[in-house]
């Protein structure tokens, strides 16, 4: 159905790609994170004429700063508050940071917790 | 310089049926920034993946959105089937495609309706959610649901629509395409409609694409670019040339919006011509596994369903990357230098569904 590839990077070489593939012409289409359970994966996508690449990042952590792409992608601040809303990736300078209050989650970093059982109360 | 002044627009605001946050900073009556705050609604289904298995899931993803709710579901689907490398039968994807396009006249409806709301002609408002309604009863006759579908599952469709019941379709849409037709005459022609639109809320076509901007917001700037010229589901076979606009401001979105309805009709009555009888859903067996982006064209624009799985019956992520969290940038740069009294009407020129958003 679709041309696709996932290439794995390092975090070092992450801006230096984005300014490469922002020079071709590639379309940001997205940023998004997963957990999984000895590591977070950052995956930054873009579009060109249909065809459709995403750098792969791996992190070990979360303390790990990742710099941010909205210098490059201003669209990229939003993916970018919500992967540290959500996951609690470090992302360093961010064109709009919201410093945690991009989503009102009743759970800090709800998308990197364990599933903890729910307290109910007999009030 | 002026002073400036900081306005808060939303979350509760009589056009928007839904919570978006915006500081508008003015210089007088100029917009010159914008700060969006979103989050408000935020319900986490992407993590919801981990406790449904795969086909479960479907039903999920169908409510993510109570507009677009057979695309998510579609797209969601895609994405299962081309982990597990299933092959979807023909009438399916043909369905699939009535379905999808169905949704886009009833949305693309939605929002006339709305538009004409908000600058405040509302016997326009009430004659687009007529003709609306009018879609949403065949919708309701085919899939038993009127919002939520319930058509669309890992393998094919739950339903099928017989051949008698397709020939009433397309004859009922052909009647309702003059009434769509008087509808687009008076968004296009009428001079009070176009002083609110035309030259307001101009994105270039340079910003469309540095910023991000997907479906009619994208195409109202020049920008060729429509997820259904992949040929996912039926339309490869359909043939189909995306609707594009060169202006850039509301009055060309509005535009691109009333010809995407002609061209739905069209589409349909071409399923219904080219479809053959046979089965609407293929076996489906053992888990997926693997990674994959599926993408589909909603009336909004471009969603991304990410799925990655390791052979269990739970996948590990998905992620919905939704057409309006990408028009938020886009939104922001039409609001600079925008007048105070604009910005309703060009927050509604997104066509913001802030369920899909804050999935």
């Amino acid at each position: 159905m679709t041309q696709q590839t996932i290439v794995e990077i390092t975090l070092d070489s992450l801006l230096a790609k984005v300014r490469e593939v922002k020079y071709e012409g590639w379309r940001l289409v997205q940023i998004c994170c997963t957990k999984l359970p000895e590591c977070l994966e950052l995956q930054y996508s873009f579009d060109k004429d249909y065809v459709y690449q995403s750098f792969k990042i791996v992190l070990k952590d979360t303390v790990t700063p990742v710099p941010s792409i909205s210098g490059v992608y201003l669209s990229a601040f939003l993916y970018e508050n919500e992967i540290h809303d959500l996951f609690g990736v470090k992302v360093e300078n961010i064109a709009v940071d919201y410093k945690g209050d991009f989503y009102r989650t009743g759970i800090k970093h709800a998308f990197n917790q364990e599933e903890k059982p729910k307290e109910t109360s007999h009030e | 310089m002026s002073k400036r002044t900081i306005i808060p627009f939303g979350p509760q605001h009589p056009v928007l049926p839904e919570p978006i946050h915006l500081d508008l900073v003015l210089e007088d009556e100029k917009v010159v920034e914008a700060i969006p705050s979103i989050g408000f609604i935020h319900r986490g289904l992407e993590k919801l993946v981990e406790k449904k298995d795969f086909q479960e899931y479907t039903y999920v993803a169908e409510r993510i959105c109570g507009i677009c709710s057979f695309i998510h579901g579609l797209t969601y689907c895609m994405a299962v089937e081309e982990l597990m490398k299933i092959e979807v039968p023909e009438r399916a994807q043909y369905l699939r495609t009535i379905w999808s396009e169905l949704s886009r006249i009833h949305s693309h409806l939605l929002w006339l309706g709305l538009t004409a709301d908000g600058f405040g002609f509302e016997s326009l408002f009430m004659e687009s959610w007529k003709i609306r309604e009018y879609i949403l009863d065949i919708i309701e006759e085919t899939t038993g649901g009127r919002v939520i579908f319930g058509s669309a599952k890992v393998g094919g469709v739950r339903r099928d629509i017989t051949p008698a019941k397709l020939d009433e379709i397309v004859k009922k849409l052909r009647v309702y395409q003059n009434k769509i037709n008087d509808l687009g005459m008076v968004f296009l022609d009428d001079t009070t409609v176009k002083h609110r639109t035309q030259g307001v809320g101009i994105l270039t076509t340079e910003n469309a694409k540095a910023l991000g901007a997907v479906g009619p917001m994208l195409r109202a700037s020049g920008v060729s670019m429509d997820i259904r010229m992949m040929g996912y589901a039926a339309y490869g076979k359909i043939g189909f040339t995306p609707i594009v606009e060169t202006d850039g401001d509301c009055y060309a979105r509005c535009k691109v919006r009333i010809r995407e309805l002609a061209q739905s009709i069209d589409i349909i009555e071409k399923c219904v011509q080219q479809m053959k009888e046979g089965v609407i859903e293929a076996k489906v067996t053992g888990f997926p596994t693997g990674e994959f982006f599926a993408r589909s064209e909603q009336p909004r624009g471009e969603v991304i369903y990410y799925a990655k799985a390791n052979g269990t019956k739970f996948l590990q992520r998905l992620r919905v990357r939704t057409p309006t969290f990408a028009n938020i940038t886009p939104l922001l740069e039409i609001l600079k230098g925008c007048q105070l009294a604009d910005v309703p009407i060009l927050v509604l020129t997104i066509d913001p569904c802030i369920s899909c958003a804050e999935r």
